[in-house]
């Protein structure tokens, strides 16, 4: 298949492209940009007048709920939810049922997301077996079966001893740890940030000490053993502060934030919306306006949609019995982009949030327009916005707190290898 | 996003009584008024009136309540109202029902009124955002969140007692982190004009930020108590008295417990009052509860004419 995208406006962070152009793809692969090749014969024209032509996004929190919780929502239903986002690439926590902490798992999960012809999958592998934080798992087994990266979902690892040890034991490797800071004897049953909004509403809570006291723990431990450590979620001002200082002692660490931090606070909740029960839970205002800054100034590296699709009678409860999660791989451009307007940056900028730098992150060759790369593109009208409704959302999870809102940014066409996956 | 009230209809009317935060002065006096009137039927010899008369109130608790219940089938019945008591909790919830399938069940069997206790913040508003139109619904206590009828009847005694709330000093002292008691008085005192509101308590019974709900914060009664109009006490709960949040009922009641000394430093004609049952020992002493200056008994009485107040007015609505 030869496709001719024609006069898109390419955004590329790695390449320094931001300018309208041609681009040309045979066999997969991007083949050229600005003039044709010789005797390159498109069997498809894509007039890309007007839109912005990206790498595809990549994702690197996306909940597929197979194997196990497939009443919550399938593979299929969720990677067409996720190409549909423009998001070519996608790291799927090992939280399923059983865990992703066997081999044997994680090739059908490879397998069956691979005969979708979707999106690339990326599980991360379990940390320790049964994400129960007592013994470490086949980590090379399950690297050769496909994980390319180790963590506990947010399943606390209570031992710090077995902390260290996993966090030595993949670094003998070279794998990386990827941990959501959350002290659990600080949390107990908490479901809100401990702040004006719980207290209000009198929701048990969970303090910004949660954060940080777990995050010294991984920081240190991180210096101590070597391994490159992503911190996932970040959620408090103090929490950004610290890692910031962390790198400019020099350690190698890298962080990300949901779409829904980047936007919320404790004040959304209002009325006991269960929709805003997440994890972590929103914070304060002045926490959302740092993890924004945060990601502005790079001390946050990149954006995911910490997509959790939750069955409908689920969040039918009380706040505190909900469900924890939103669905979010729809929305992962939209809420970004959204930033990058409020922030007054540059799309270029914008976009690496979502393309490069996750893809840095989880060590693939993805996120950038180079010659010969594969190509995984995103095709999306910047200036249409769309409204956000259960019927215009694919993820059989209906779950945000952006229900009613409007957004920047249609998604036009996602290409995966060369193959459009997703036409609006 | 829900952004509305959502205990007021269109036109500001009460439509369900979840909470008193948000509500203006005129509803709340629009209670404590109509409740006025019915402390005579209290009195009287035929203790019924027919305002209720035809219509179904289902009490659903689904945490175990004897007092509120009690005060709230005694208060529909006055009305003359059908009252159904149902003790969900050992009923369909444990047998995996959901609670709004619970609800839609009973709707089904026309019922006018819910009044819902629940152990978890937000429950009554829950309930309330799905029942279909002309049906009411009452908080009696959703976790930590509030207890508006208690509130209420508080705000009642005080008025009582008091005449009226501009020139007050009030103190609540206890355990304001877990208390939907405390909260809902907050509330309506400020509404209703207070100047002073004080809590007391150590600071692991405190939740965050509380000041910002507009109240003084102390961790001593000694001063707290200073010049005070009315003491609120909280009951502290049996599970709360030792471990991470208090080391013992003994240490608790030397340092919160309200003796009679330590009533001394409020006004001399300052109530006492408690939402009950009472911990004899644990947080007021046993010569406080009985003496001249407690109206705690009061507040039994009355809260049968607050809840009356409420249910007609909802009903008329």
């Amino acid at each position: 298949m030869k496709i001719h995208i024609k006069s898109g406006h390419l955004v590329d962070p790695v390449n320094g492209i931001d300018a309208v152009n041609d681009i040309f793809i045979a066999a997969g692969r991007i083949l050229a940009i600005g003039d044709a090749p010789e005797n390159f014969q498109a069997n498809r024209v894509i007039n890309a007048q007007s839109l912005v032509v990206c790498p595809g996004l990549v994702d690197l929190s996306v909940r597929l709920r197979e194997p196990g919780l497939e009443y919550m929502a399938t593979l299929v239903s969720e990677m067409e939810a996720a190409v549909a986002g423009g998001i070519t690439s996608l790291a799927c926590p090992p939280d399923t049922d059983p865990p992703l902490d066997e081999p044997g798992l994680v090739e059908m999960l490879k397998y069956r997301a691979k005969s979708l012809n979707l999106a690339h999958v990326y599980p991360i592998g379990a940390l320790t077996q049964g994400l129960k934080g007592e013994r470490l798992t086949e980590m090379v087994e399950l690297n050769d079966a496909g994980c390319i990266v180790f963590g506990q979902s947010d399943v606390p690892l209570t031992n710090l001893h077995i902390m260290m040890q996993a966090m030595r034991y993949a670094a003998t490797f070279g794998f990386s740890v990827w941990l959501r800071p959350q002290e659990a004897s600080l949390t107990n049953d908490g479901v809100a940030h401990d702040g004006e909004i719980a207290t209000r509403l009198g929701l048990p809570t969970i303090p910004v000490c949660a954060e940080t006291v777990a995050l010294s723990n991984i920081i240190l431990l991180a210096r101590e053993t070597g391994v490159q450590v992503h911190l996932c979620r970040l959620s408090t001002m103090e929490g950004i502060d610290m890692v910031r200082a962390a790198r400019q002692q020099g350690l190698s660490i890298t962080c990300d934030v949901t779409i829904n931090h980047l936007h919320l606070s404790e004040m959304d909740i209002g009325f006991f919306d269960s929709n805003c029960h997440l994890m972590p839970p929103l914070r304060g205002m002045s926490d959302r306006d740092a993890l924004r800054n945060g990601l502005l100034d790079g001390t946050i590296d990149a954006v995911c949609s910490d997509h959790a699709p939750v069955d409908e009678d689920a969040k039918l409860l009380p706040f505190g019995q909900a469900e924890v999660g939103a669905t979010g791989v729809e929305l992962l451009l939209p809420l970004t982009l959204k930033w990058g307007i409020e922030m007054r940056i540059p799309l270029v900028t914008v976009l690496a949030k979502i393309t490069a730098a996750p893809a840095r992150i989880l060590g693939i060759d993805a996120g950038h327009l180079s010659l010969g790369a594969a190509a995984d593109l995103c095709i999306f009208d910047p200036e249409q916005y769309w409204r956000v409704a259960t019927s215009a959302i694919k993820s059989q999870g209906k779950n945000t707190p952006f229900l009613g809102m409007e957004l920047p940014g249609k998604v036009k066409y996602t290409l995966v290898n060369g193959h459009i996956v997703y036409e609006d | 996003m829900i952004s509305r009230n959502p205990q007021l209809n269109r036109t500001g009317e009460l439509q369900h009584l979840l909470t008193t935060e948000g509500l203006p002065a005129s509803i709340l006096l629009e209670i404590l008024d109509t409740a006025e009137s019915f402390v005579g039927v209290t009195e009287r010899d035929v203790k019924k009136i027919p305002l209720l008369r035809g219509k179904s109130v289902f009490n659903l608790f689904f945490e175990p309540s004897t007092r509120t219940r009690t005060t709230f089938e005694i208060a529909a019945k006055r009305l003359s109202a059908d009252v159904h008591n149902l003790n969900i909790a050992i009923s369909s919830q444990s047998k995996g029902e959901t609670l709004l399938d619970t609800v839609n069940n009973l709707s089904a069997m026309d019922a006018d009124m819910f009044v819902v206790r629940h152990s978890q913040s937000g429950a009554a508003q829950l309930i309330a955002s799905h029942v279909q139109l002309g049906i009411h619904v009452i908080n009696a206590g959703d976790g930590s969140h509030a207890h508006p009828t208690q509130a209420l009847l508080d705000m009642f005694t005080i008025r009582r007692y008091k005449q009226d709330f501009q020139n007050l000093r009030v103190a609540i002292v206890g355990d304001i982190l877990h208390s939907r008691v405390a909260r809902s008085e907050i509330h309506a005192l400020a509404t209703l004009g207070v100047p002073e509101v004080r809590v007391i308590a150590p600071k692991t019974l405190l939740p965050a930020k509380v000041e910002r709900l507009g109240v003084h914060v102390y961790h001593d009664m000694v001063k707290g108590l200073k010049d005070v109009d009315v003491v609120m006490m909280l009951r502290l709960q049996n599970e709360r008295m030792q471990g991470a949040n208090l080391p013992s009922s003994e240490e608790y009641f030397k340092n919160y417990g309200l003796t009679q000394e330590k009533l001394s430093l409020a006004q001399p004609d300052a109530i006492v009052m408690h939402p009950g049952p009472l911990n004899r020992g644990v947080e007021i002493d046993s010569a406080v509860a009985d003496g001249k200056q407690s109206v705690i008994l009061s507040q039994v009485t009355f809260g049968i004419a607050v809840r009356m107040a409420v249910m007609s007015i909802l009903a008329g609505n």
